[in-house]
This record gives C-alpha cells, sequence and structure tokens, in this order.
C-alpha cells in the first residue's frame, strides 16, 4: 500500500518465519480457530440478508407467521454466533498465551545458562524487560494478530460475496466509495503517526526532565534554579501539548470523515436505486440490506489498519528476543567430560593469567598449590585479583592462559555442574531470596532435608536466632532478605554453604561491620565452616587469616608473597603493612583458638 | 469521586472553551438525529414509486444528497466538539503538570529521602494521564451519550412508542452488561497485574542472584520455580480471557436482537399498515444511532472511577506542606549574609529514626577561614553540613549565620551565598557551559550578547580554579559539549571538578565541599586547592574529606565520631594528640606506600 509498509512487511518476513515455528505445538488449535471465526464471519455476512428476506418475502407478501420464523431463526443465528464468536475469542487468547508460556520459559531457560561475562555486559533491568514486557507484546500477535487477520479477511470475503450476489450495482457503488476511504485512511495514518511520534518524542523529554530533576532536586534548591527549572519543564510540557492538540486535529477530522465518506456510500445507494429500481430487480429489502452491509464494512476494514500497528510492534520485540535467544555467551562444558563422583579437594593453579576484556590482565601468572583440608587465606588491597581467584575456580569465567586442577584433573574438562557440586561458595555480597529461611538454606533442593538444614544451622550457631522466630524455619524471608540484619543474613549463608556438604569452601568475607556479640558469632561459625574441607577465603578477618594454613598475599594481580601469619610478618612486605592498616585494630574482638 | 471535585478552578479557567464545546456536542446531534428519518423516507419514496411505476428520480436524490449535507454539517461540529473539549483537556493536563512540578520543587531533602522517585514519576505521568481522561473522553462522551439519547429517543417515540418501547427492552442491559463486565475485567486484570508484577520480581531476583543460582547448581530449581509462576500467570490471564471475549459477542447479541424486535414488531406493523415500510428503516438507522453512546456510558463509568483514584493521589502530594520554607519569621530585610557560621548545641535527627545523627554540636565558624570536617563513614559529616543551607532544619539548637538564626534568612538569600558541592556529583545533561553556569540566574539581568562574553569569561575563569579547563580544551565543541546520554560521558573526577566549577562560579559567601576532591587525584588536588585558597581569600569554606591530604591545611580541623566533636585542632595538634585523626592519618601514609609498590 505504502512504501513505509512494505518496507515493513519485508522486514518481518525473516522473523515471521521464526515466530511462527512457535505456533506449531497449537496448529490444529490454530486451525479450528480460524475455522471457527470463518465461520462467525460467515454469520456476520449472513445476518443483512435477514432483513431483506424479512422485507422482501415476508412483509411484502404480507406473511405474519413466515415473518415469526424468519425472526426466530434470526435470533437463534445470532445466538450461535455469539457462542461461536465466543469460542473462537477464547481460543485465540488460549492459543496467544500458551505461545509465550513457551517462549518465555525458553528466554528464561536461556538466561540460566549464559555465563558470568553476559550479565556482566547486560543490565539487569534490560534483561527483565526481556523476559516480561517483550515477550509480553508478541501475546497480541499470537492470539488477536494472526487469528483475527484471517477472520477479518473472511468477514470482507463474507460480505462482498453476499453483496455481489444481492446485486452487483449497488455493491460496486458501494464500493467505489474504498478508494476515498483508503485514501483518507492512509492519510491520516501516515500524518497520526508522525504526531504520535512527535507526541513519542515530548512525553520522553518530558519523563527525562522529570527524572533528571527530581533526582537533582537539591541541586536546583541549592542552586537556586526552581524557578528557571520550572521555565525550561514548562516549554517542554507546552511542546507536549501542542503536539497532542496537533494529533487531536487528526482525529477530530478523520472520524467525521469516515462517517461521512460512509454517508456518501449510502446516498450513492439512495440515488442508483432511485434510477434502477423500475428497470431491474432492486427490491426494498434489498437497499436496507445494503445499508447494513455499508456499516458492517468499515469494521473488518478498520481493524486490520490496527492490526499493522500490532504487528509492528512484534516484530521489533522479537527482534530483540531473537537477539538474547542468540546470544552464545556460554562457557561450553567438554566434549567428553571426566566424570567426578568423588574428590579429595586439592587445588592447584598452574601460570593462570586471565584478563576480563582483551589483555588487560587481572591476573599474571598466578600459581598456587593448596592441599586437601588446608584453607588458603587470600588478602590484598582492592583490585589486587583476590575476587577473580574465585570467579576462575568456580568457572563463571573462562580464563586465556595457564591451567587449573582440582585433584589432579584439568578443571576445563569437567562438566561446569559437576564441578560446583562439591563446592560451596558464600559471596560478599549475600544474596537471600524472597521465600522462607528453609528454602534460603536448602536452595529447595528437595534433597536437602529439613533435618540437615537444621543441622547446618546448628554448626553455625544461627539455630538460636532462628529458632525464636514465630514460624522458625518456615518464617518468610523478604525481597533479599530485607527483615534480617547483616549478621543474620551471613550466618544463613554459611548455613546455606554448610548444608551442600561441599568438599571445597570457597568464601569471600564480608566487609560490613556488625556489632561485637555478632562478631564473635560470626568467628566462630567461619571456624566450624572451614573445619575439615579444601577452603578458599578472600579473608577480612585477623582470626580467619591467622587460622589459615597459608596466607596468599596478591597485589596488582600477582602472587607477590605466601606463607603463615608469623612467617609474613617477619618479612615486614606487604602483608605487614596491610596488617597495620586492616588487621591490627581486629586483634580486640578475636575469639582464641580454644572457641571461647 | 469526590476527588474530582479539585479539578473544578482547572474547568472554570477554560469555562468559555467547555461551553462552546457542549454547545457543539448539541448541534451535532441534532443534524445527526434526523439522518435515519432521511433514509426512511427515501424508501418510502421508492416503495411508492415501485408501487406507481413512476419514481420520482429527482425527489430521492434531494433525499441523498440532504443525508450527506446532514452528515456533513454534523461531521463539522463533531470535529468542533474534538477541537474544543480535547483541547481544552491537553490545556489542564499541561496546567496539572506544571502545578505539580511547582509544588514539588518546595518539598525539602527528606521528603526525597522518603520517596522513591519512581512513585513520583509514576504520579506526574499515569495519573495525570488518567486524570486529563476524565476532562476529555469523560466531559465529551458522557454529554454526546446523554444528548444522543435523549434525542434519539425523542425522535423514536415521536415516529413510533411501541416499537421503541420494544426495540429499547435489551438497550439497558447493554450498559449494564459493559459496567458490569468492565468492572470485572478491570478487577480481573489488577489480579493479572499481580500476578505480572509476581513474575518479574521473580525475574529480577533470579537475575540479581545469578552467581549464587549457578555456583549452587540451582539452575534447574529456579526454571521450576519460574515455570509455575508462569503457569499462574497463563491462568490468570485466561480467566481474563473467559471474561474478556464475553463482551463483544454479547454485545452483538444484545444489538442484533434489538434489531430483530424491530424486523418482527415493525415488520407486523407494516403489514398492518400501522407504519411504512421506511419508517422500519428508519428504526434500523436509529438503533445504529443508538450502540456507541450505549457501549461508552458503562465504559466512561470506569473511566472515571480511575481518573478519581488519580486525582486522590496527586491531592495527597499536591496537599503536602513543605517543610522547609520562609514563613512570618522570616526577616526579609536581610538582603546578603558575610558567613560566620556558629552551632549553637545543635543536635538533629533524621525523621522516622530514633537516635539522633548529631549531638550537641558547638562550632564556630569566623567568617573567612577555612575549616576541615574529618571522621569515619556514618559519622554524621554530611549531615552537619546540609544543616547550613537547610537541606534539613536542626531539631534542637540553634544555628546562627551573622549572628542571626538561619530560619529568619530568606531562604533564596541564604542558598545565593552557598557553593555546596555535594558528595555525589549531579550534573544535568545539557552543555557544559550551562552545567558550570547553573547557579547564575541571567536571563533577568544580562543581554545575549554580554552573556557571551562576560559571562564565558566566568565560566572559563571557575573551570580554571577548578582545573577542569584543560580537560575542556580536548573536548570536540569545548564548553558547548553536551553531558550526559546525548553527549559525552565525564569520569568521576571531571564530574567533581565541573561541579567544583559550578560552585564557585557563584562566587559564594560560604563554598561547602563534601567529599568533593575524592575522585581526584592528588597532584591535581593541590592545584585546585591552591587556586581555592587564592578565591576564597576572606570568604568562609568548609571541606569534608577522607584525604588527610585535602584537610591538613585547614585552619582548624574537626573530627566527627558518632554525630559528635571528639577532636578539634590544627593538622600538627591533631596528629600529636593520637586519636582519630592520628589513626586516620597513619592509616593514609601505609596506603600510599603500598600504591608505591
Amino acid at each position: 500500500m505504502n512504501d513505509d509498509e512494505i518496507l515493513g512487511k519485508a522486514y518481518d518476513t525473516r522473523l515471521m518465519k521464526r515466530l511462527i515455528k512457535y505456533l506449531k505445538p497449537y496448529r490444529w488449535h490454530v486451525v479450528l480457530g480460524i475455522f471457527l471465526s470463518v465461520i462467525v464471519s460467515g454469520m456476520e455476512a449472513v445476518r443483512p440478508w435477514f432483513t431483506k428476506y424479512a422485507v422482501d418475502t415476508n412483509i411484502a407478501n404480507n406473511d405474519q407467521h413466515g415473518l415469526l420464523i424468519t425472526a426466530i431463526a434470526f435470533l437463534g443465528l445470532l445466538v450461535i454466533r455469539g457462542l461461536v464468536q465466543y469460542a473462537s475469542a477464547y481460543l485465540t487468547q488460549w492459543i496467544g498465551q500458551k505461545t509465550i508460556f513457551d517462549l518465555r520459559m525458553q528466554v528464561f531457560t536461556h538466561l540460566q545458562n549464559l555465563s558470568i561475562k553476559f550479565y556482566d555486559k547486560n543490565p539487569i533491568g534490560r534483561l527483565i524487560t526481556r523476559v516480561t514486557n517483550d515477550v509480553e507484546v508478541l501475546n497480541e500477535m499470537f492470539s488477536s494478530g494472526i487469528v483475527m487477520v484471517f477472520s477479518d479477511v473472511f468477514t470482507i470475503i463474507g460480505i462482498l460475496y453476499f453483496m455481489f450476489t444481492m446485486s452487483w450495482e449497488l455493491a460496486l457503488l458501494s464500493l467505489s466509495v474504498l478508494p476515498l476511504l483508503f485514501y483518507g485512511t492512509f492519510l491520516f495514518r501516515r500524518k497520526a503517526r508522525e504526531a504520535y511520534r512527535e507526541v513519542r518524542l515530548q512525553v520522553a523529554r518530558i519523563n527525562t526532565f522529570m527524572q533528571e530533576h527530581i533526582t537533582g532536586m537539591m541541586v536546583d534548591q541549592i542552586f537556586n534554579r526552581e524557578k528557571k527549572s520550572y521555565n525550561q519543564f514548562s516549554e517542554i510540557n507546552a511542546a507536549h501539548r501542542d503536539a497532542n492538540i496537533k494529533s487531536i486535529f487528526y482525529y477530530a477530522l478523520f472520524y467525521p470523515g469516515v462517517d461521512l465518506i460512509g454517508a456518501i456510500a449510502i446516498g450513492l445507494i439512495i440515488w442508483y436505486s432511485g434510477i434502477d429500481a423500475l428497470k431491474g430487480s432492486l427490491t426494498i429489502g434489498t437497499v436496507i440490506a445494503f445499508f447494513q452491509f455499508n456499516e458492517m464494512f468499515w469494521r473488518p476494514i478498520r481493524d486490520l489498519s490496527e492490526k499493522y500497528n500490532i504487528m509492528q510492534t512484534a516484530m521489533a520485540s522479537s527482534e530483540r528476543l531473537f537477539k538474547l535467544l542468540d546470544d552464545q555467551t556460554l562457557i561450553p562444558n567438554p566434549q567428553t567430560p571426566v566424570l567426578l563422583e568423588k574428590i579429595n579437594g586439592d587445588i592447584e593453579f598452574r601460570d593462570v593469567w586471565f584478563a576480563y576484556n582483551d589483555e588487560e590482565w587481572v591476573l599474571k601468572n598466578v600459581s598456587f598449590k593448596i592441599n586437601r583440608g588446608e584453607t588458603a587465606a587470600f588478602v590484598g588491597h582492592t583490585g589486587a585479583g583476590k575476587t577473580t581467584i574465585i570467579n576462575l575456580i568456580c568457572r563463571f569465567y573462562e580464563f586465556q592462559k595457564g591451567q587449573i586442577f582440582i585433584d589432579g584433573i584439568d578443571i576445563r574438562s569437567i562438566n561446569k555442574k559437576d564441578l560446583r557440586k562439591h563446592m560451596a561458595i558464600v559471596l560478599q555480597d549475600i544474596f537471600l531470596f524472597s521465600g522462607d529461611i528453609k528454602s534460603n538454606i536448602n536452595l529447595g533442593n528437595d534433597g536437602i532435608s529439613i533435618d540437615r538444614i537444621k543441622a547446618s544451622a546448628r554448626v553455625v550457631w544461627v539455630n538460636r536466632f532462628i529458632e525464636k522466630l514465630p514460624k522458625q524455619y518456615d518464617e518468610e524471608v523478604k525481597e533479599r532478605g530485607a527483615t534480617l540484619s547483616v549478621g543474620q543474613k551471613q550466618l544463613i549463608s554459611f548455613a546455606r554453604a554448610l548444608a551442600v556438604h561441599p568438599k571445597i569452601l570457597v568464601l569471600d568475607e564480608a566487609t560490613s561491620s556488625v556489632d561485637t556479640e555478632t562478631e564473635i558469632l560470626i568467628q566462630q561459625a567461619i571456624k566450624k565452616l572451614l573445619q575439615g574441607r579444601t577452603s578458599i577465603v578472600i579473608a577480612h578477618r585477623l582470626s580467619t587469616i591467622q587460622r589459615a594454613n597459608k596466607i596468599i598475599v596478591m597485589h596488582k594481580g600477582e602472587i607477590r608473597e605466601m606463607g603463615t601469619h608469623q612467617e609474613l610478618l617477619a618479612l615486614e612486605g606487604i602483608y605487614y603493612k596491610l596488617y597495620r592498616l586492616q588487621y591490627k585494630e581486629q586483634e580486640k574482638i578475636i575469639v582464641g583458638n580454644s572457641g571461647k | 469521586m469526590k476527588s474530582l471535585l479539585r479539578l473544578l478552578p482547572y474547568l472554570k479557567k477554560y469555562k468559555r472553551t467547555l461551553l462552546w464545546g457542549l454547545l457543539t456536542v448539541v448541534m451535532s446531534n441534532v443534524f445527526t438525529v434526523f439522518q435515519p428519518q432521511i433514509v426512511g423516507n427515501a424508501i418510502d419514496k421508492l416503495k411508492i414509486g415501485i408501487e406507481t411505476k413512476n419514481i420520482d428520480g429527482a425527489g430521492i436524490l434531494f433525499y441523498a444528497i440532504a443525508l450527506v449535507a446532514l452528515n456533513l454539517i454534523a461531521g463539522i461540529f463533531t470535529y468542533l466538539t474534538r477541537q474544543t473539549i480535547i483541547v481544552v483537556s491537553r490545556h489542564i493536563e499541561f496546567d496539572l503538570r506544571n502545578d505539580f512540578l511547582k509544588h514539588i520543587q518546595k518539598l525539602s531533602l527528606s521528603y526525597y529521602q522518603n520517596t522513591p522517585t519512581g512513585d513520583l514519576m509514576a504520579h506526574a505521568t499515569n495519573d495525570i494521564g488518567s486524570v486529563r481522561n476524565v476532562v476529555g473522553p469523560g466531559i465529551m462522551y458522557p454529554s454526546d451519550t446523554l444528548m444522543t439519547l435523549s434525542m434519539v429517543l425523542v425522535m423514536m417515540f415521536l415516529t413510533n412508542w411501541e416499537i421503541t418501547l420494544y426495540a429499547l427492552i435489551p438497550m439497558p442491559l447493554v450498559s449494564y452488561a459493559v459496567y458490569k463486565l468492565g468492572k470485572q475485567i478491570h478487577k480481573k486484570f489488577e489480579e493479572r497485574q499481580e500476578q505480572f508484577s509476581v513474575l518479574t520480581t521473580r525475574a529480577q531476583e533470579n537475575l540479581s542472584g545469578i552467581r549464587i543460582v549457578k555456583a549452587y547448581v540451582r539452575e534447574a530449581y529456579e526454571i521450576d520455580r519460574f515455570k509455575k509462576l508462569s503457569w499462574e500467570y497463563l491462568k490468570k490471564n485466561l480467566v481474563l480471557a473467559k471474561i474478556q471475549s464475553i463482551l463483544w459477542p454479547l454485545m452483538f447479541l444484545l444489538v442484533g436482537s434489538s434489531l430483530v424486535i424491530i424486523v418482527y414488531v415493525g415488520g407486523l406493523k407494516v403489514i398492518h399498515n400501522e407504519i411504512s415500510i421506511g419508517t422500519l428503516t428508519a428504526f434500523f438507522g436509529y438503533l445504529t444511532l443508538l450502540i456507541w453512546p450505549m457501549i461508552a456510558f458503562g465504559w466512561v463509568t470506569n473511566l472515571l472511577q480511575q481518573g478519581a483514584a488519580s486525582m486522590g493521589r496527586l491531592m495527597k502530594i499536591m496537599d503536602t506542606e513543605p517543610d522547609i520554607r520562609d514563613t512570618d519569621e522570616t526577616n526579609i530585610s536581610i538582603k546578603d549574609i558575610q558567613g560566620k557560621i556558629e552551632f549553637r548545641n545543635v543536635s538533629f535527627t533524621h525523621k522516622n529514626t530514633q537516635s539522633p545523627t548529631l549531638k550537641n554540636i558547638n562550632l564556630e565558624i569566623p567568617q573567612g577561614t577555612t575549616i576541615a570536617i574529618v571522621g569515619y563513614t556514618g559519622s554524621g559529616k554530611s549531615t552537619i553540613i546540609n544543616l547550613i543551607p537547610r537541606l534539613y532544619d536542626v531539631t534542637d539548637g540553634e544555628l546562627l549565620i551573622d549572628g542571626i538564626n538561619i530560619k529568619k534568612i530568606p531562604l533564596e538569600i541564604l542558598r545565593a551565598n552557598i557553593g555546596y558541592v555535594q558528595q555525589e556529583t549531579f550534573l544535568f545533561s545539557d552543555t557544559l557551559k550551562e552545567n558550570i553556569s547553573y547557579g547564575v540566574l541571567k536571563e533577568k539581568t544580562i543581554v545575549k550578547e554580554k552573556w557571551n562574553n562576560g559571562v564565558l569569561d566566568d565560566i572559563v575563569k571557575a573551570a580554571e580554579v577548578s582545573q577542569i579547563a584543560k580537560d575542556v580544551k580536548e573536548f570536540p565543541k569545548e564548553y558547548e559539549t553536551m553531558l550526559g546520554e546525548r553527549g559525552i560521558t565525564l569520569s568521576g573526577g571531571q564530574k567533581q571538578r565541573t561541579s567544583i566549577a559550578r560552585a564557585v562560579m557563584r562566587n559564594p559567601k560560604i563554598l561547602i565541599l563534601d567529599d568533593a576532591l575524592s575522585a581526584v587525584d592528588t597532584y591535581t588536588e593541590e592545584e585546585i586547592l591552591k587556586r581555592l585558597r587564592n578565591v576564597m581569600k576572606n570568604r568562609t569554606s568548609i571541606i569534608i574529606s577522607h584525604r588527610i591530604s585535602t584537610v591538613k591545611d585547614a585552619d582548624m580541623i574537626v573530627v566527627l565520631n558518632n554525630g559528635e566533636i571528639v577532636e578539634r585542632g590544627n593538622h600538627e595538634e591533631l596528629v600529636a594528640l593520637g586519636g582519630i585523626y592520628a589513626d586516620l592519618y597513619e592509616k593514609q601514609l601505609l596506603e600510599e606506600e603500598l600504591e608505591q609498590l
């Protein structure tokens, strides 16, 4: 119809083909949906015919009985039509919902498999939009879009059929205004879209301004800018208003315009029937039926152009969705993985190099060994590369050079899930999920029984706190554990780690300060946590460091010192300085190795 | 619904236009309501013509033309209706949004700390939008409906009251069904939305905690959990679909049965020669006219309810009294301040908290001196300086500027004399020039030409003081460079230096730097401080910093701990004291040593 549309359509095919695939499991439902909507369309087209029959056959022949029968049949038709239309409408919704359910699950599942590197690149807010809104937009296309397009097309065909069989002259007359309608609609749509674009632009400007000035409200107030900002806003606001008023103009013109075109069609029918009535076979009933046809004709035509907009937004969303689904930022599992039933927990890094991007090395030639059951404490300044060590051992990132071994097996030949099964990780930023305490400890793993949950909680002393709660292990946890204190959250995350009975424990100690009592509790808990398993700890606590078999000092991506607390202090190097900077004060609140 | 009364003052402003609008509604209906009659007449003429074999072609053509003419005139009035009533609604939306901003500009820091930006945004967009719906469609459709309804009914009754009565039987059902179903749909829709936000929250939580999910190999569980919620959402959608799908078929059925009634009852009357076939046709026309108003009636009811709820929410904000503002106590004869600051037994407690953030602060800052405030995170440093431009008001005690209680100084005068660099630098997405001159109110006092010369010099001077000038030279359009999303992104240090320039540009009597050099390297810091000392000669400066290098040359250093002043003196004195300051100093030295390793 116009360049814009052709462009849009051509652009569609590629995406459309892929979208249609999602309908495949429901193809019979789609067929049924189309079938039902065709029936509805057919019945819709029959309606004026009934009027004609009543007028020409019953009324014209004074047949009262016949009129009653026609009326009842008419009513019956309406009822059946209503029921079928209902079924068809519901069915299309059902198809749409099922399809987007599948699509949503596919997107979500895909997201679960992508690596942490992907999450570094993509803001979470945007990903949420993919899973929620973008999928949602497609609903309309899958439900009303595809089936209803068929329905509209069939309605138009049905009406055309009846019109031409009743009187081809009147049918042509009715159609004669169509070019006018098309042209008018086309003009309107172009103008309205332009106006709408302008409105969207202004809405965006208003939002940006608002957002910025609400966030920076104090700057406005301190710098006495209220009036000026108000004036600026008022200008944008006025532009928004004017853009809207402009679009009102088009709407104000369009609706009466369509009405007028309809009236012209009726006027033409009246005029022609005046000329033709005596010559041809034109009856009063036919004329009346055509009035009704005319009314019915407009709706599907107007609908069709609306569908176009639905399609357009759907294409934009599906483009984004498919881009996400095609993203393959993941660490591949090995072709022939080494099975890892049981491990002892020996860890070795051999000449490991790693960079998050390109050649900005975050780890340089890192080598160390941790024997089973030992605790290694990593210390160093911010940015020294400690967290990266953890990220690599958990296989959150793929390293570029060197090798990492667990029990002498290169971890790249182990399935990620298999590897992680033997480890427990406590991150610095404690993450609790909404749900209850229980499910935050076993993370929904039914293999971890309530007894095991309780046992784990007992080991890290968090049971005393939990058992004081009204619902104990069933107590609700709000989003991000909002109602719990920092200390409680830490202890719960310790219990979580213990519950999986890990062979290797990875602990990134939280730095947030807690009161002395909690601090003592945490220190004791950590002691229990480290007992009897290989542990890698990014330590912020002197107590933890002193307990370590080995302290590894990192500085600017390299291992600079390694040894026990006493050895390193004697060295008077980096560790000595770090000790004085960060740990010395803690001596006051260290719980002795004896426990109390 | 009561909250909608608050719209009256807004409506009053456009009284005349609105009245014109209502008049056009009447007129368009007048010209519409005769159209079915004309069609009916044409049919009758046609029938007589067929029966008498002598068709009055000219007469029929006249009707055809009359129909189009009437429609055209009615259309013009419909056009005018939209151009008046809907346009007014956009004007009122404009007024409302302006008033909204003007109001929230007066609210203080503590309000913003307790109100998420998102909430305010939602009010400014969605709520104002749905209030506009009340003013626009909410006025246009009901008045149109009422007009159409009464006129068409009159015409119908005049034409044939008996058919009218029968034909009308299903009509109230249409309105009722739209209203009832609309309500149900709204309810189910809300439920669906709720589930949608549950789903969104779950996705958000999962994606934020993705490391834990992966580390504990819980992907399958998470997928299952999401699947359940997703399924629940699907079910809620289908419940909604079940009700929603009733609406249109039912509407067609009800309207259709009216048609059937007209065909049957009217048909009998034609057979009995009580009415003509043309009258029957006219009735079909009337029926068509009635459908839309009936649907609109139920729809508008829901619209009004939503609008009322939105208006209620808006009013709650508009009725919030700003807690920091000029009062009767304000001495409006004060036109200037010098910059002597005195805290007398000042305590401050944040809203909604129990323990005070500042306790018994006594501090005198003579005009023209530089004082520094240091202390650990959370010791109350930022709070103490937020009291000076009255972002907060003291809870207890007195804060005096030039010996006058700060509450007596007009807010505008007070703030106009303060150059404040916040801890979290906030720049606007505008040009560098605009950002640096942000606090200089220009358009009133300076003509454009002078603005370009004189003020630009000042901007460059300020930029040199804050050491951003040399960076600016590297930018593509220098001071005309856009910042933010549509322009360049500044580094943390550049942002801080820009906002220092912004503060210096005001020529303030009091300059406050809240940890404003933290992202600037020590060499540049030294340069900035040197220049600031020059500019701030005879003016008062207050500097908060974690870095000893920033504060060591201040006339006096104050150490805050848990909201109390625990140490005060100059650098040497405090180092000798061996307290918190000395500790911070020692650590700083160690950090530097580590950096160099």
